[in-house]
């Protein structure tokens, strides 16, 4: 069945950046933008030490791999514009 | 009409707890029977890592002795069903999938939804095989071993509630519970073809479970059918102050509001985000498109980066509840496990609320949609069942990580907790099942819509012939 797509709601208009991160493709940042390390190693070993973790250095890759993951999906976050009094959702309540 | 214990295996809740209302059949020999077929069947499907024989055969017997003295049986009289081993079971360490928790002491008491379970006559027989700590979507677990699914003994279960999965899929129980904190009940449900319920978050009272990320994780069933799903939610359902997420909400039953059907309820498919890039996902969708009239599509908006929101919630939550697990014990997890949440220890603060400030954000848009309509429609995963220890998958033009993406489509939903209903769409070689998306509390419009598509046979639970079982035992 072929399926209408329905205009685009008011509710559902875009305000934060543009098509980006939708398109999978991220430009450059800018100056004031998240910079995700390429090799987040000294993170790594920064971290460890700041939270008493004791890393078997052959993990050290994998963990490294793990935080630049994370810190890529952080960038997405990082760059949606939200207002300073937009509130948190610790213990979320739908 | 459920008259002896050989028809057993793949007999619907309501059927097993009418015959045993009745007489026709006795709690014990029901309890006798299933143990029978899990003794026979897990050690091809490594489901339970714990069968309760003497707990379950002793309760049993107190239901058949009321039932003799003329007491009235519970809704889920006689009916056996087992937990995914996060959930506290008196007597016994919960392990959540770890090897770290054996060590634990035993739990003191029952979790919440056990206890109503057994309050409504429901018997617990088990507890179920589940990936490390629920961070996990394939079923595979280092400690225990994968999972594997009904369908196909050499493919995944999906996870992290993989046993649960495969106890339904498999006809050991018909009933099971499970968590899901991005995804871990409709992932499996989709890749062993069976129906699952996420509620919505604070619906289900999570007291007595071990957590993995305490502001996303729900508890919910998985059954053979729609009206199973009911029965079992409706028992469950009521605040708890023992748990501090509960909602303060009276219980909503809906077993009685399922013969409404789709009836008046507007429904759309989720595009953009959740279209749909493989061959069995494009049918699945459709199909269940089709048979509800669903005839347009609705965005919801910024899905990808609800998706790395909930990524990173996820990550530094989880690595904040096992910091001193990490610190004392880092060889006993599971590798895959550990150097994820070791990762998520190690994400700045400032990151982790801009991504919950962003979820409520995320939560005002997605409410603004169901003004529009009433259900949304999306697929619960992108592929049916990888093998197992499969790495990668194809998706459109691209090869991505199982691990990390089987949770694609539920993610950015469970990420605002809106109760979701998994409904398995029957397809060759494997099923794959379609999401429906309700708003926040309306678990009676996901439901009703999954009784409508069974009873119109457009989803089912299909019978899987398992290795070394005779076709139409």
């Amino acid at each position: 069945m072929k399926r209408a797509t329905a205009r685009r709601p008011k509710s559902a208009v875009r305000k934060g950046p543009k098509k980006r991160a939708a398109k999978g493709r991220r430009a450059a940042p800018k100056a004031n933008e998240l910079k995700p390390p390429q090799t987040p190693e000294a993170l790594v070993a920064a971290s460890a030490q700041a939270l008493g973790f004791h890393i078997d250095p052959l993990w050290t890759d994998r963990i490294a791999f793990n935080l630049r993951l994370i810190l890529n999906h952080a960038a997405l976050i990082d760059e949606f514009p939200l207002p300073d009094n937009s509130e948190p959702a610790p213990v979320f309540r739908a | 009409m459920l008259d002896s214990v050989d028809d057993l295996p793949w007999s619907t809740v309501s059927d097993l707890t009418a015959a045993v209302g009745d007489g026709r059949l006795s709690a014990s020999s029901v309890v006798e029977q299933t143990i029978a077929r899990i003794r026979q069947y897990d050690p091809l499907l490594n489901s339970f890592t714990d069968v309760l024989e003497r707990r379950a055969l002793r309760r049993a017997q107190s239901i058949d002795h009321a039932r003799e003295r003329g007491a009235k049986p519970g809704p889920l009289a006689g009916v056996p069903f087992a937990v995914k081993n996060l959930f506290d079971i008196a007597g016994l360490p919960t392990r959540a999938g770890s090897k770290i928790n054996r060590d634990a002491p035993a739990a003191a008491r029952d979790a919440a939804l056990i206890e109503r379970l057994e309050g409504a006559g429901a018997i617990l027989v088990g507890a179920l095989n589940m990936g490390e700590y629920a961070y996990d979507f394939t079923g595979e677990n280092i400690h225990d071993g994968p999972s594997h699914n009904p369908h196909d003994l050499a493919r995944m279960t999906g996870g992290s509630s993989g046993g649960s999965g495969a106890a339904v899929a498999g006809g050991l129980v018909p009933l099971a519970l499970g968590s899901d904190t991005n995804g871990s009940i409709r992932v499996p449900a989709s890749l062993c073809g069976i129906f699952g319920l996420k509620p919505t978050y604070g619906r289900l009272s999570r007291a007595r479970t071990f957590p993995f990320v305490a502001s996303l994780d729900h508890l919910g069933p998985f059954a053979r059918g729609a009206r199973d799903l009911a029965l079992a939610y409706d028992a469950m359902q009521g605040r708890d102050p023992d748990d501090p997420a509960s909602a303060d909400r009276a219980a909503e039953p809906v077993v009685s509001l399922l013969e409404r059907g789709a009836e008046g309820l507007r429904v759309a498919v989720a595009g953009g985000y959740f279209k749909c890039r493989t061959a069995e996902a494009v049918y699945a969708v459709d199909r269940v498109a089709a048979a509800l009239g669903a005839n347009r599509d609705i965005e919801i908006p910024e899905a990808a980066r609800a998706r790395s929101a909930a990524f990173i919630i996820t990550a530094s939550e989880g690595a904040s509840l096992h910091l001193d697990r990490l610190r004392s014990g880092a060889r006993d997890f599971d590798p895959a496990v550990r150097d994820r949440l070791f990762a998520g220890a190690m994400i700045p603060a400032s990151l982790v609320v801009k991504a919950q400030k962003f979820r409520r954000w995320y939560r005002d848009e997605i409410l603004k949609l169901f003004t529009e309509v009433d259900a949304i429609l999306a697929p619960a995963t992108p592929c049916s069942a990888p093998l197992i220890g499969q790495e990668t998958f194809a998706f459109g033009d691209a090869e991505l990580p199982v691990r990390a993406n089987l949770g694609l489509y539920t993610q950015p939903i469970s990420f605002v907790g809106l109760p979701v209903v998994a409904v398995p769409v029957p397809h060759a070689p494997l099923p794959i099942a379609v999401q429906i998306i309700a708003a926040p509390w309306r678990e009676d419009v996901a439901l009703r819509l999954a009784h409508a598509l069974q009873t119109k046979g457009v989803v089912a639970a299909t019978r899987p012939t398992i290795s070394g079982e005779m076709s139409g035992e």
